[in-house]
């Protein structure tokens, strides 16, 4: 059996590709909100003074970086709705369960990213801000966590690559993401290669446009006043080189 | 009765009286006594000098009179007000942070390190205190903040980040961010001794202009002939209580301490 181009080619432009594909995307974003949300709570608890809070949140740590994704999402689309008829309606479709069970177990490991980000500022930043009579809520808000989103944006832009190809797991409960789509096909041809070979770019194209994303907002955080703005401005510097 | 207290005391309050003090300072860290007792006053329009060896608590001193930490034992005033507690039948107890905060907008720090925040331009820097504590529009802040970055020397370099800013500059900016809360008065720590020694002139000239113009301040510092030539009055601080305090002439000239004799012929 030879390569067949114009199976493959076929097989780009199949629209159920392109809905594979955006649905591995959304699942992959929706899980990295959740897993920011769930993660700055934990990475809070962790660096908090409260003995309580520490011991929450490194409870959830610990248990989420054991437990297997897989075996996660079995749990909450198989197990869960036998224990809770809330579960067991229309609305708990296997995309909602894929990104909740992505995203809480993506959680653990953002923590562990917010958290380093946070210490990794100087202690002298919240002392002025502080100082200023900032409220404990604004130090965080205007000054704590722009610096660490700086810190903590290549290791996420990691992770949300890393969940792009995490939400292949929900074929298991039979999400009909971007490999599973490959999977059906093949299963029906037996064409492994040119159904393969279709996945394979449709992962470098989502790839290619995040890591483009991440170097556009990685830029967003370069704190220089050169060429930012071209809209003539007060703030605008008269042409200085910087001074050592 | 707890609330009616201080507000009587505020009523009764002079201008001849202090702007801040500080009663009876205790702090220890771990099995130390950083602070052993600390009585320290200052007036509306003074300028205080706090000389001292590393590690003798004068830094400390100023932390806790800028409410940044609580003092184990004593307390803080400002215009004859404790400030910093909620007085309670069974004794002072420290107010939670998002209080003190509201307490701390009322004096100014200027830090060793400058601390700018380095995701701010210079302008912005300054900006920050108005916009999100005193909620002032953007615009007003902008033109308050332009005016006191020009006040340091500085608005040419406003749309700069720190990191594109020399020691000096940075320091002039976090002097022009603490000036622009107008501030009761302003608490200086060791403010030059991060500095390049060829930057350390530029600092001090803001500092002594800020004087010149009748701002109230406390300068914990090395600088000797700053001292000297700006400051009302010269504390040593050694051991975690204050040696001697006098006038500029009276402290360098005829100091009544032999520790503080001691102390000058090491700085002079």
């Amino acid at each position: 059996m030879e390569f067949d181009v114009n199976i493959f080619v076929q097989q780009l432009v199949n629209p159920s590709y392109v809905s594979g594909a955006f649905l591995s995307v959304a699942v992959a974003v929706l899980s990295l909100v959740l897993a920011t949300a769930i993660g700055f709570a934990v990475a809070l608890g962790r660096t908090s003074h409260s003995r309580i809070a520490q011991g929450v949140a490194g409870l959830y740590t610990w248990f989420f970086r054991a437990i297997p994704a897989l075996l996660v999402l079995l749990i909450i689309w198989n197990a869960l709705p036998q224990l809770f008829p809330v579960l067991r309606q229309d609305w708990f479709s296997p995309f909602i369960a894929a990104f909740i069970g992505l995203g809480i177990v993506e959680a653990a490991f953002m923590a562990e990213i917010i958290r380093s980000a946070l210490l990794s500022i100087d202690e002298g930043q919240a002392l002025a801000g502080r100082a200023l009579g900032m409220s404990p809520v604004k130090v965080m808000l205007k000054v704590v966590l722009p610096q660490a989103i700086r810190t903590a944006l290549p290791p996420t832009g990691n992770e949300f690559i890393g969940l792009v190809k995490f939400s292949s797991l929900a074929s298991v409960i039979s999400l009909q993401e971007l490999l599973t789509t490959a999977q059906v096909g093949v299963n029906i041809t037996f064409r492994y290669a040119e159904y393969y070979a279709a996945a394979i770019v449709y992962y470098l194209i989502i790839v290619s446009l995040l890591t483009l994303l991440q170097s556009y907002v990685e830029k967003k955080f370069v704190w220089t006043s050169r060429s930012k703005s071209k809209k003539p401005s007060i703030l605008e510097p008269v042409g200085q080189g910087v001074q050592s | 009765m707890t609330n009616s207290g201080p507000e009587l005391k505020q009523e009764i309050w002079s201008t001849n009286d202090p702007v801040l003090s500080a009663r009876n300072l205790h702090k220890s860290y771990q099995d130390q006594h950083v602070l052993r007792g600390v009585e320290f006053d200052i007036r509306q329009g003074q300028v205080k000098a706090v000389l001292g060896p590393s590690g003798s608590g004068k830094s400390t001193m100023l932390r806790l009179m800028a409410l940044l930490e609580p003092a184990d034992d004593g307390g803080i005033f400002l215009r004859g007000r404790r400030i910093g507690v909620r007085e309670k039948v069974s004794g002072a107890v420290v107010l939670p942070e998002r209080e003190l905060a509201k307490e701390r907008r009322n004096i100014g720090m200027v830090f060793q390190k400058f601390n700018l925040f380095p995701h701010l331009t210079a302008c912005r820097n300054v900006m920050l205190g108005l916009t999100s504590v005193k909620g002032i529009h953007h615009k007003e802040a902008e033109e308050q903040a332009m005016a006191m970055l020009q006040r340091v020397g500085l608005s040419h370099r406003a749309g700069h980040f720190p990191s594109e800013l020399s020691g000096g500059q940075q320091q002039r900016v976090a002097i022009a961010r603490a000036l622009v809360m107008n501030p009761d008065v302003l608490l200086f720590d060791e403010p030059t001794s991060a500095l390049d020694p060829e930057l350390v002139g530029e600092v001090l000239d803001v500092m002594e202009s800020l004087a010149n113009d009748g701002m109230t301040m406390i300068v914990v510092t090395h600088e000797v002939r700053f001292a000297r030539r700006v400051a009302d009055e010269v504390t040593l601080f050694d051991s975690g209580v204050i040696v001697e305090q006098a006038t500029p002439d009276e402290f360098f000239d005829n100091p009544q301490h032999q520790r503080t004799r001691k102390f000058l012929s090491h700085v002079h």
